[in-house]
């Protein structure tokens, strides 16, 4: 019984979700202004269509939150980031 | 009181180098007119835009940073919007730590032109 498990060979070995401990990167790197001219760090905080990912994805606190979503928001009034797309990243 | 300020804005790719320089001259020599002080210019030149803005998709970028009164902002804002050639701006108050940060840019900025 046991052989044939192992005879079982996945493509991608399967990979456990080990659960992370989520932090705020930006009290852990002390960064105290998210600067709205630079896209490619606000592009973390993205999804694929482009829209805010929300904190229980990105473990950011709420202080920063709201910075990177003003930030955000900036950024794509002056169009260095779309409103809306798909497949940004 | 002088707060330090930042301006983005975003001039149409009609427009020649030439005339282009004309815009930045126009506008900076509007900050120091006023009793401006202008800390700092970035001329990101002709940049992709993430989505089109008046059936144009590309625009030259412009960074100003300066030291103004805040009554002379709505004046500068009204020259933007009067002006047809710039199709995009945004003016932001730098608080303590945007302050600090753009400072530390700066310096980076500057050593990278001395590099070259």
């Amino acid at each position: 019984m046991a052989s044939n498990q192992s005879e079982i060979r996945y493509l991608t070995p399967p990979t456990v979700e080990v659960k992370k401990k989520k932090y705020c990167r930006f009290k852990k790197n002390g960064i105290k202004y998210v600067d709205y001219k630079d896209p490619e760090f606000l592009k973390k905080f993205l999804n694929e269509q482009g829209k805010i990912l929300p904190r229980r994805l990105t473990g950011t606190s709420l202080k920063y939150q709201r910075k990177v979503a003003q930030a955000v928001k900036r950024a794509r009034h002056i169009a260095l980031l779309p409103y809306v797309t798909d497949l940004m990243k | 009181m002088f707060n330090q300020y930042e301006t983005v804005f975003i001039a149409t790719p009609v427009l020649s180098e030439a005339q282009f320089k004309e815009v930045v001259a126009k506008f900076s020599n509007l900050v120091t007119e006023n009793g401006g002080e202008i800390l700092h210019q970035e001329d990101w030149g002709l940049k992709k835009l993430a989505y089109p803005i008046q059936k144009k998709s590309t625009g030259f970028y412009h960074l100003l940073e300066f030291k103004a009164d805040p009554s002379f902002i709505e004046t500068l804002e009204i020259m933007y919007r009067r002006d047809e050639r710039i199709i995009r701006f945004l003016t932001f108050r730098l608080d303590k730590y945007a302050a600090e940060y753009s400072e530390k840019r700066r310096k980076k900025v500057q050593a990278k032109i001395e590099e070259k």
